[in-house]
């Protein structure tokens, strides 16, 4: 009686305990969320704010009078629309080219057998440890001598056939049985329509992955169209943000507005995508 | 059918299965691979190459030997440079891996509401940097920023400066690194601890270790390959620095927070171009990658 007491009691105790530590567990989670999200708030909030009300203590997160006309400024004070237009442009080319040339050529790197393959991959490999900022100095000579300077194919080239993408999804494909190959291969099924119709469509999870990384990679890329791109109609988002902001320093809320509509391509995109998201990344990262 | 045709096609060019089987390999790798040697491959040798030579892309190339090496030794913003990139490194790569890992342990718990956790702190990461640095800025303006007005509301006499103060300009942006890096590598861990086997941590536990014990010597060991990886591309992305430093300081002020790749920057595309400089610059900048590389190989392999 009185042990089994005892052990009621404990029980009781450490449900108590664990009662108290999953409210720290949710207090922390929701600081860090909070921490997180504010600043995106705060710009939200500005964003729809006169500019001396932007700065008004204490925060004022929901404007009273909510200015709608500065997201109908920024369209008028830079060509925003053609930094959209340019980006969205090189973002969905250099993401369609970027999951068609990796997942061909990461197909022959996990599922085939040829000489060379070995030395092939190493020489992936060792680049992706190379930092793209020690060997953009002659990337930029080569192009500039190939008259590719300031046009969008320069971005294009630079983006689109990353060593980080076949490695990705290689590492995926490695994971997909080698019997299934080996039974399409007896069916008489060629090498490509293996990967067509065997391998493209189980990969889903890695093709969301690296698509999320190529779109948000070259949507908010800063120094490739810094270096490449230097005549306003060519310019992307990111640098056209910028130049806003260094040239009309003083319009906080309209460089706020210009931020959000920066951010929300990348938004949707990756909320549509993010299911797939840690599942690729745990097939990518890991096993490597 | 279309393998018969094959064989027959193969059998008049005389080609035997492996030389066909290479091809049909080589043909899927191509595509991939000629673009990569091109624009990757090739600049990397050229860059080499170029570390020894005088070159403003105007006149000939001219070889110099060592003498750009040489000159980095006397350049006291390349010593600068230096020496803030191993700061920053030294900054965000600890605690960006605390922060992570800390957030993954904490959403690897039964908690609800789990997406929308591991969504939020995912989403500074994809988010722009450019508008994210600029709100950043406004939130630590020095002397209008919200920040500052908790600050003093809370009785701080002595503001900080932030982004516009010698001192403080460098942890500012490494606060703002690891708050912008810290959900990827946390995505990282996420998957790295659904590998960790639940039933050593219950069997340490009826054994009657402590949470935090169970934490240090059985989880943590599991996670080690995780880690690893963390702490490689960390240390490689902090090596790399440059956009947050452009967005936020500038590199100032003065050259407080002057970066190795922001120095590459400056000598080879704003005013007279160094391009020969500039790639000495960058082959200092792969060797350290390199080295630091490959300690943490020999560092994991050791440990292991």
């Amino acid at each position: 009686m009185a042990a089994k007491e005892t052990t009621n009691i404990k029980m009781s105790s450490k449900s108590g305990n664990h009662k108290i530590a999953m409210a720290i567990v949710y207090i922390l989670l929701i600081l860090i969320a909070a921490l997180m999200l504010l600043p995106f708030l705060w710009m939200l909030s500005a964003s729809l704010k006169m500019n001396k009300d932007v700065f008004s203590f204490p925060i004022q997160w929901i404007p009273e009078n909510p200015r709608w006309q500065n997201y109908i400024d920024i369209w008028v004070k830079i060509p925003l629309l053609s930094f959209v237009k340019n980006t969205a442009k090189l973002t969905i080319i250099v993401t369609c080219l970027q999951l068609l040339t990796s997942s061909f050529a990461a197909y022959a790197f996990a599922k085939m057998e040829f000489k060379g393959k070995k030395a092939l991959f190493l020489g992936y490999i060792a680049t992706i440890a190379v930092p793209w900022q020690a060997y953009m100095v002659p990337q930029f000579m080569i192009m500039r001598s190939w008259g590719l300077n300031n046009t969008h194919l320069a971005i294009i080239c630079l983006q689109a056939f990353s060593a980080f993408g076949v490695f990705l999804m290689k590492q995926f494909y490695e994971g997909v049985p080698t019997e299934l190959c080996e039974a399409a291969r007896i069916d008489g099924l060629s090498e490509y329509g293996i990967y067509l119709r065997i391998m493209l469509p189980l990969s889903k999870p890695a093709l969301s992955t690296l698509a999320i990384f190529t779109f948000v990679n070259t949507w908010n890329d800063f120094l490739g169209p810094l270096i490449y791109l230097t005549k306003n109609e060519l310019k992307t988002i990111q640098i056209g943000l910028r130049m806003f902001i260094s040239q009309y320093s003083a319009e906080y809320g309209l460089i706020m507005a210009a931020s959000v509509v920066a951010l929300i391509p990348v938004l949707i995109i990756f909320l549509s995508l993010q299911k797939y998201f840690v599942q690729g990344v745990a097939s990518a990262g890991l096993k490597g | 059918m279309a393998k018969d045709t094959m064989q027959v096609t193969s059998k008049k060019k005389g080609l035997s299965k492996a030389a066909r089987n290479n091809l049909v390999a080589y043909s899927f790798i191509a595509p991939n691979f000629i673009g990569f040697c091109v624009f990757t491959l090739v600049p990397m040798v050229f860059a080499i190459g170029l570390a020894f030579c005088n070159w403003d892309g105007v006149h000939p190339i001219e070889f110099i030997g060592l003498e750009n090496f040489a000159n980095l030794l006397s350049d006291p913003v390349f010593k600068i440079a230096f020496v803030n990139t191993i700061v920053y490194a030294l900054g965000t790569v600890p605690f960006t891996l605390i922060c992570s890992l800390g957030l993954a342990i904490l959403l690897n718990q039964n908690v609800k509401c789990r997406n929308f956790f591991r969504t939020v702190s995912f989403f500074p990461y994809v988010a722009s940097l450019v508008a994210v640095a600029a709100v950043w800025n406004m939130i630590f303006s020095p002397s209008m920023g919200p920040v500052n007005m908790i600050l003093s509301s809370l009785g701080v006499t002595n503001l900080p400066r932030w982004a516009a103060g010698k001192e403080t300009a460098m942890i500012t942006v490494i606060m703002f690194s690891i708050w912008k890096n810290m959900g990827y590598y946390m995505v990282i861990y996420l998957a790295g601890l659904q590998g960790v086997n639940p039933e050593l941590d219950e069997a340490a536990g009826l054994d009657g270790a402590g949470k935090w014990q169970i934490f240090w010597n059985v989880t943590l060991p599991q996670l080690r390959p995780t880690t690893f990886f963390v702490v490689i591309m960390l240390t490689i992305s902090s090596f790399k620095v440059y956009d947050q430093m452009y967005m936020i300081t500038q590199g100032g002020p003065g050259n407080a927070t002057m970066t190795l790749v922001y120095y590459i920057y400056n000598v080879a595309f704003v005013n007279t171009p160094k391009y020969g400089y500039a790639s000495a610059i960058s082959m200092i900048l792969f060797l350290l990658v390199l080295i630091v590389t490959l300690i943490q190989f020999k560092g994991s392999k050791g440990e292991n």
